[in-house]
């Protein structure tokens, strides 16, 4: 892990309203993060994992504190802003994948790249980077409907990977895998992981992916219970 | 571009749901091409042929005469006047005298104009050379409808009768030397149209005139009180009347025929954005601002008429030109609807008819998709992302 910053949260709060009060979701996060670092924010249903994320993520906003990703204050930043620092440098990986339905795998994985505006020679020899990345080079013209689960979220790997993002955010990728299928992802991230220095970070509760990650936040009531590095070889 | 390139690929990606809403569009587009075409065409046809039938190039009106007031027709004829002789002698102006009477076909009594007519006229498209005869019958030729109504045929005699100018009763019979057939119910309902020499004699009118028929536009009233010119524009008014009404039907069939195409738009586009909130989350999670996303759905549905306009223009050229150049083919009865109207109607489809329809229907439908699309700009992209209805 390289010790260089790229994600400084401070006294992070989330209050969402329900009804005539409202529900804090998050309530006083200190956290960051290395470039490089494989880690998971671990947690039961409810405990702010997701809504973490989604803050790292630039879709959501703080509504106290502040959550710094790549030198920008995500609290700070407007609409277009935002959408440009997804488009960079943030890759995201959903639990039901989030593919487009209409599109082949090839085009899947070319989004990003379009809206980057990326030549067509250079775009192509991208997406087929990040399908061998993921072994899905045979898969190109398949709809996502003709894939099954693992390879429906190794394009959505290959997505959130083919513009070589700074940070790749995961929520619950496992969860509606089998463990054959999860095993395998996780592999591939952490190959990618080493091999490309991207940093990753999962909101899980999969066991599967709490034994591969090298950085164990555990999250309960909106707050961070423990925070714990494990030196792996 | 990218956005029109990421619509093309997820309307061509949808398949079949984009391909029936296209195909439903374009039925709208050939539709209303189709409906006023026809108008188009019909209206165009009625004014050619009450030009080539009964109004000519205009007409000078003697000044007492009212086709509406039966009664002034007695009073309403002069003699020619000097600076229009030539012009009656040359052909360019065809005297018609007209006068009121009563024919008994088959025993039964109809009143009836009659209408003299030189035999010789090229001005207006009646049959009147077969009003030539050898001096020993009064021929006369009437209309299919007046036919039917009378129950005439060719060859027929029939009593007229009628009042010359000193008001004696006066009788004849006239032969039904020809009957043709017209578009124009006002040169055959109702009409016998008779030599002008025959009619003058009968009414002791020699020489005299109730109208002047022109062979082509450009005469101007001259400086004598008796003969008023009535130029086409002037003549076809009645019938641009009735195409107005009719124009006005037509717009609200048309504009119903669009709002329903309208409706399946709107329709497709407020589906489409309650069913892929995802889609919309993962735009924006992947780097869309949620103002590109709106821009790629309104592009989406407007787009449907873009691919409806290729898919019309693929069936509907062939079938409305097939339509145009073989015609329409209109049912008997049609006679009684009281405006000239063919047997056959071609449908005239104008440039500015075509591309009015397309340029309109391409705005409405992009209105009426970017109106359910602004709901994306309120859309939060974590709620977005869970799919959940808002």
């Amino acid at each position: 892990m390289n010790d260089e910053v790229i994600i400084t949260i401070e006294g992070l709060k989330k209050h969402f309203p329900v009804g005539s009060g409202r529900f804090t979701a998050l309530n006083g996060i200190d956290l960051s993060f290395g470039k490089g670092e494989f880690a998971g924010l671990i947690g039961p249903s409810g405990s702010g994992k997701t809504t973490l994320l989604n803050i790292m993520g630039t879709l959501d906003s703080p509504s106290e504190g502040m959550a710094i990703i790549l030198g920008e204050s995500v609290g700070n930043l407007s609409a277009r802003a935002s959408a440009l620092l997804r488009k960079s440098q943030l890759g995201f990986i959903f639990q039901s994948y989030n593919l487009f339905q209409v599109y082949t795998v090839f085009e899947n994985v070319e989004f990003p790249l379009l809206l980057q505006g990326i030549e067509a020679s250079k775009r192509k020899k991208m997406v087929l980077d990040a399908l061998e990345w993921v072994g899905l080079t045979d898969k190109i013209k398949s709809k996502p409907a003709q894939l099954s689960g693992g390879e429906s979220q190794r394009v959505a790997i290959a997505r959130a990977m083919v513009k070589k993002p700074a940070i790749v955010l995961a929520d619950e990728p496992t969860a509606n895998l089998d463990a054959a299928n999860s095993h395998n992802i996780l592999q591939t991230m952490e190959k990618l992981n080493r091999e490309l220095k991207t940093t990753f970070i999962f909101a899980t509760h999969d066991e599967k992916v709490i034994g591969y990650v090298r950085r164990k936040i555990f999250l309960f009531d909106g707050k961070v219970a423990k925070d714990e590095k494990i030196e792996k070889n | 571009m990218l956005a029109f390139k990421l619509a093309l690929r997820n309307l061509l990606g949808a398949g079949l749901r984009t391909w029936l809403n296209v195909i439903i569009l374009s039925f709208s587009f050939i539709i209303i091409i189709w409906l006023k075409g026809l108008l188009e065409g019909w209206d165009r046809q009625a004014k050619n042929d009450m030009i080539k039938w009964e109004i000519g190039g205009g007409q000078f009106w003697q000044a007492s005469y009212d086709p509406f007031d039966p009664f002034t027709l007695l009073d309403s004829h002069s003699t020619i006047p000097d600076v229009l002789s030539d012009s009656v002698t040359n052909g360019t102006l065809v005297p018609v005298l007209i006068s009121q009477g009563t024919i008994y076909p088959n025993g039964r009594m109809q009143s009836v104009l009659f209408k003299g007519i030189s035999p010789e006229q090229k001005v207006l498209a009646l049959p009147t050379l077969k009003l030539k005869s050898d001096g020993t019958y009064i021929p006369a030729i009437i209309g299919s409808s007046m036919a039917e109504s009378t129950q005439l045929k060719e060859g027929d005699y029939v009593t007229a009768r009628w009042r010359d100018k000193n008001g004696t009763f006066d009788a004849a019979e006239i032969r039904i030397a020809c009957i043709y057939q017209t578009n124009v119910p006002s040169v055959d309902v109702g009409q016998v149209w008779l030599p002008i020499d025959n009619v003058r004699e009968m009414m002791l009118l020699p020489g005299e005139a109730t109208i002047l028929v022109a062979n082509k536009e450009g005469w101007k009233t001259e400086k004598s009180d008796k003969w008023i010119f009535k130029d086409q524009k002037t003549l076809l008014i009645d019938i641009e009347n009735i195409i107005k009404a009719k124009s006005f039907v037509g717009i609200l069939i048309w504009a119903i025929l669009l709002m329903m195409a309208m409706l399946a738009v709107f329709d497709t586009q407020v589906l489409s954005i309650f069913r892929r909130q995802k889609e919309i989350g993962t735009y924006v999670a992947l780097g869309m601002t949620r103002g590109q996303v709106v821009q790629l759905f309104t592009i989406e549905g407007a787009m449907h008429s873009v691919l409806a306009t290729l898919v019309a223009a693929a069936y509907g050229i062939p079938l409305l030109t097939f339509q145009a150049i073989r015609g329409i083919s209109i049912p008997v009865e049609s006679k009684d609807f009281g405006i000239a109207m063919a047997a056959k109607l071609y449908p005239v489809y104008s440039l500015t008819l075509i591309t009015g329809t397309v340029i309109v229907v391409l705005i409405v439908t992009t209105i009426v998709s970017y109106w359910p699309s602004r709901k994306i700009g309120r859309l939060s992209p974590t709620e977005a992302l869970r799919g959940r209805i808002q």
